[in-house]
């Protein structure tokens, strides 16, 4: 009996390639290719006035310089809304190249295409554009003021306002005994996967199409919107990723202006063409995420139950909003984490500013939300003097209160309707593995050493796995080689991993005979992209169900030929046999000759079938009415809602008395994705998931000045965390199966991410006494903070002794 | 400087045409030559003349360290190096530590066991790192595991498990360990023009 795949610590398919220099990223692809740079926008509001190219054709090597103006077809009109909404009543998309106006530093205003990239840069340093200064607008409060306007045609630099409410706010507010405010910061910040956006076209002369390869996390949509901005027929287009240096959510943005010009490109020049983004690039031209302004107010009563929560933001959507209002709805829906918030109010304000455009970085919207709802947790607890663990219990969701429906309309226009969960469990998980009852002790033991360190909270809930639907197509070969193939694409979340452990054993074959291909259109033309942890949901559960399609039919196949009962049959180690009669049985690769009735004898497996091909009925056509040749079969998995994730985490931070340096300590993860296919894999998610928290809680920030210049695009301004600042992470899992989809799982890929801001916060909160309103937090602001409260008010009975003159 | 120089040919604007030169490289214990601009960076010379794409390119000032390659056996960032520069030097790149998925260096195999690699396209440079790092200490602490990558960026693992790798690896090394096999030179028939 082969040992069962599903849910063992599996190592990686895709690592030896990976690890031995073998991987094909984007431009590892192309060699020959022409290649392509742009002429980007250095200011962040002004009108083109004229744009000069001579000098450039003067650059050897120079094969095409495009303007707007030399744009055709759907190439020149705007770029597509990808997700409209009722509520975006101002959408505002780019062109691909800009045409009379740039809205941000990095927009692309000239196409050069030449022999290779030193040459393509030389050409565009020769380029001289003339701008006619606009108005900037940086900053949500600038924004809000909406004095300067960032498009003439939107009132107040508002894209969209959005309210929903649950139950009678006012009157529940009124009601409540006791009411706090917050008014809360959240800084930008932005996915910097280390290899940057990349798209290489190959225009095929002989047959009039094109193969384009995307460091995409769609190919499907890329496909479709390259197709349709092209003109050309789905069927004269392929999109494959190939290998992806991480996404993170801003390669699901599609189509980014590269994606079509450089096809574009390529069809008007006869000629492959490439494009590679460098690192300045990615900063000032891919979509950034977080900036938001919250004003929340909790009311409740004296136990620290929820009785109303009234929540309103303004959201930073940058200057374009190609990708609609998906942030600020996650941020509205996903803000209630594991709690009943009583009566709720939701309303947020979506602001044009002259910066890059904002779409989904890991969390998307929810490490605002739960920020937000964290830090009112903290804030009752602090006014009633309760334990900050025992507000939120006493703030749950109980298990035995699932499916529960908030009442809400989620990310994907479904119900908010939590699937699953034991938060209580989850919560009793983390306090035994921070030490929640002994940090008092801890604490004091600190302070006479002259240390200061606080303890911190955060809990949230994550709707994974949001549909509509993917596909998954499995294919035995003759070899007994499986083929399984699914649309969305891989980043390296181990897909070709996972999915294989999830076919190996729905099919009963080895490990090792199944190869996963996944993001090529040629494979599975259906498919949505690899986004809000969906990943081992909607894929995971679509390969299981085309496997047992293929295995169905495998069994048919093979009684027939062994005349028995299909039900008398089993599958082990790619042999079908019969129960009790070991005896007795055929292999899968056999199966799949018998399959096909074209089968000449090329191998092994087709000659050993035809012992079995002696008899047929003359009466019967060779492939009956409703079948089809070859061992093979397809299905597609299509929720009616999101299945619900959720994770609780807690760390321990020093600070230091005199400089205010931050250091994690300790750091816990008790998380709850369901049934995991790979546990290694789930853990490797939430440890860096947790690393890009840490560095959204202390470091990284998009340091944009009043006339929209970022400050710090560059890996040695904007601060991604070593190894040096991630903290060690402890976990501990809880498996609440979700009962939604046949293999019980929920997302994992951003969890890790979510709620650290929160946690940072709530231990710096506990460490200083003060509150923390505002991440991310650098030493200097918090120390900042400590001359502003000394100042303020008399200095926390903890403070050591040694604390600074201030 | 031992490169001849030959100008590039072109149909526009003759004054603008670039000096090529002859460069040759010693990369993975195999003589490499080609033909390129004294601005080549070692790590374009890598990856798009001698098509060795292993190193990989995610910053291009020095700061990610995923160009990584072994310059006389030290970690060096193939971004901030010219390839005219390079010719003096033996060079190591992630091919040369181990160019077969079946036969895997000791950090490379640590790599796999220990989930040390997400999206893979930081894992070179970490790899070269390592390779080199444990050539000197080949029994460090998790701290001082945690230290020596410090200088490396991943924004997929968040460092744990590759911190758990070094210390595999070093275990691996010592498994391993027979005349010929820990720290032999590169098998050169493995990296082929």
């Amino acid at each position: 009996m082969s040992t069962r795949q599903f849910g063992e610590k599996v190592q990686r398919r895709e690592d030896p390639r990976l690890l031995t220099g073998n991987g094909r990223y984007l431009d590892d692809l192309g060699h020959d290719a022409l290649a392509a740079a742009f002429v980007r926008s250095p200011h962040a509001h002004a009108r083109v006035v004229d744009v000069d190219i001579d000098d450039a054709w003067e650059v050897d090597g120079v094969e095409a310089i495009y303007t707007w103006e030399d744009l055709t077809g759907r190439v020149a009109e705007p770029l597509p809304v990808l997700i409209p909404h009722p509520a975006l009543t101002h959408a505002r998309t780019g062109y691909c190249l800009a045409k009379d106006e740039v809205n941000h530093v990095g927009e692309a205003v000239v196409m050069v295409v030449a022999r290779d990239r030193y040459v393509a840069e030389d050409a565009a340093q020769r380029i001289r554009v003339t701008y006619e200064h606009l108005p900037v607008v940086v900053g949500i409060e600038k924004a809000r003021a909406g004095g300067e306007l960032v498009h003439a045609d939107v009132p107040d630099n508002v894209s969209a306002h959005l309210l929903q409410e649950v139950g009678d706010l006012e009157a529940a507010m009124a009601d409540a005994p006791n009411r706090l405010t917050l008014d809360l910061a959240i800084e930008r910040s932005a996915c910097t996967p280390m290899e940057g956006k990349g798209v290489y076209a190959k225009w095929d002369l002989d047959e009039g199409s094109l193969r384009l390869y995307s460091s995409t996390q769609t190919t499907t949509g890329v496909r479709a919107a390259v197709a349709a901005k092209l003109g050309m027929p789905l069927a004269k287009v392929e999109c494959v990723a190939p290998d992806v240096g991480g996404g993170f959510g801003v390669k699901i943005m599609h189509p980014w202006p590269e994606e079509v010009l450089v096809p574009w490109a390529a069809r008007n020049l006869g000629r492959d063409v490439k494009w590679t983004e460098d690192r300045r690039e990615h900063f000032v031209s891919s979509a950034h995420e977080r900036g938001q302004l919250q004003e929340v107010t909790v009311g409740f009563d004296d136990e620290g139950h929820l009785l109303a929560l009234d929540v309103r933001f303004w959201h930073d959507n940058g200057a374009y909003t190609p990708y609609g209002i998906i942030v600020p709805i996650i941020t509205a829906t996903q803000l209630l984490g594991p709690y009943k918030p009583g009566a709720y109010r939701v309303e947020f304000w979506s602001l044009y500013t002259n910066t890059v455009l904002v779409t989904p970085y890991r969390g998307a919207g929810r490490p605002q939300g739960c920020f937000a709802m964290e830090r009112a947790m903290d804030a009752i607890a602090a006014h009633l003097h309760l334990d900050r663990a025992e507000v939120r219990s006493r703030n749950f969701i109980q298990p035995d209160e699932m499916p529960y429906d908030h009442g809400l309309m989620f990310q994907d226009g479904r119900p908010l309707k939590y699937d699953s969960g034991d938060f209580p469990a989850s919560l009793a998980k983390l306090k035994a593995l921070v030490g929640w009852d002994d940090f008092a002790a801890y604490r004091e033991e600190a302070e006479r050493g002259g240390r200061r360190v606080g303890l911190g909270i955060g809990c949230y809930v994550e709707g994974t796995g949001v549909g509509p639907y993917e596909g998954g197509h499995v294919h035995v070969e003759t070899s007994g080689r499986v083929n399984v193939a699914t649309g969305l694409t891989t980043q390296g979340q181990g897909h070709q991993t996972v999915l294989a452990q999830v076919v190996a054993d729905e099919l009963g074959v080895r490990l090792e005979d199944v190869h996963v291909t996944t993001g090529d259109t040629r494979r599975m033309p259906y498919a949505v992209g690899t986004f809000a942890s969906r990943g081992a949901v909607m894929s995971g559960n679509a390969v299981a169900l085309a496997a047992r399609v293929v295995r169905t039919k495998a069994l048919r196949i093979a009684a027939d030929a062994l005349e028995v009962s299909p039900d008398d049959l089993e599958i082990d180690d790619g042999v079908i046999s019969v129960r009790g009669a070991p005896g007795t049985s055929i292999a899968l690769s056999t199966v799949a000759v018998l399959s096909n009735p074209l089968r000449y004898a090329f191998d092994q497996s087709a000659a050993a079938a035809t012992q079995f091909a002696g008899t047929f009925d003359p009466d019967k056509p060779p492939v009956a009415d409703d079948e089809e040749p070859g061992l093979e079969g397809r299905d597609f998995y299509s929720p009616t809602q999101a299945t619900f994730a959720n994770g609780m985490h807690a760390a321990v931070v020093e600070t230091d008395p005199v400089t205010a340096e931050i250091r994690i300590l300790r750091y816990c993860v008790v998380h709850d994705c369901g049934v995991m296919i790979n546990p290694m894999i789930v853990e490797g998610q939430v440890h860096g998931g947790v690393a890009q928290g840490v560095g959204g809680a202390l470091y990284e920030r998009m340091a944009y000045d009043e006339s929209g210049q970022l400050l710090n695009a560059s890996f040695m301004d904007f601060l991604v965390p070593y190894a040096s600042e991630v903290p060690h992470v402890e976990t501990d899992h809880l498996e609440t199966p979700s009962p939604l989809n046949p293999l019980g799982l929920k997302g994992a890929g951003e969890a890790g991410t979510i709620p650290v801001s929160a946690v940072i916060a709530s231990a710096l909160e506990d460490a200083e006494g003060f509150p923390i309103r505002s991440m991310p937090i650098s030493p200097s602001e918090l120390w900042a903070l400590r001359a502003q409260h000394a100042s303020s008010a008399a200095p926390p009975d903890h403070v050591p002794a040694q604390e600074g003159p201030r | 400087m031992s490169a001849d120089a030959t100008t590039g040919g072109g149909t526009h604007g003759e004054p603008t045409a670039e000096v090529l030169h002859r460069i040759r490289l010693r990369v993975n214990g195999v003589q490499r030559t080609a033909q390129a601009p004294a601005r080549r960076l070692l790590s374009d010379f890598l990856r798009h003349d001698l098509r060795l794409t292993g190193t990989h390119v995610g910053c291009e000032h020095g700061v990610c360290g995923a160009c990584t390659v072994l310059v006389d056996g030290q970690p060096m960032r193939s971004c901030l190096m010219f390839a005219v520069t390079a010719q003096a030097h033996e060079i190591t790149t992630i091919e040369g530590i181990g160019n077969d998925p079946e036969a895997m260096s000791p950090v490379q195999q640590a790599f796999a066991e220990c989930h040390g690699l997400q999206c893979g396209f930081c894992t070179p440079g970490f790899v070269t790192t390592i390779t080199a790092y444990l050539d000197g200490n080949p029994d460090p602490t998790p701290e001082d595991a945690r230290e020596a990558i410090s200088g490396n960026l991943c924004r997929c693992t968040g460092y744990q498990n590759i911190v758990a790798a070094v210390s595999r690896a070093a275990e691996i090394r010592r498994e391993r360990r027979s005349p010929g096999v820990d720290g032999a030179p590169v098998d050169d028939s493995r990296v082929g023009p």
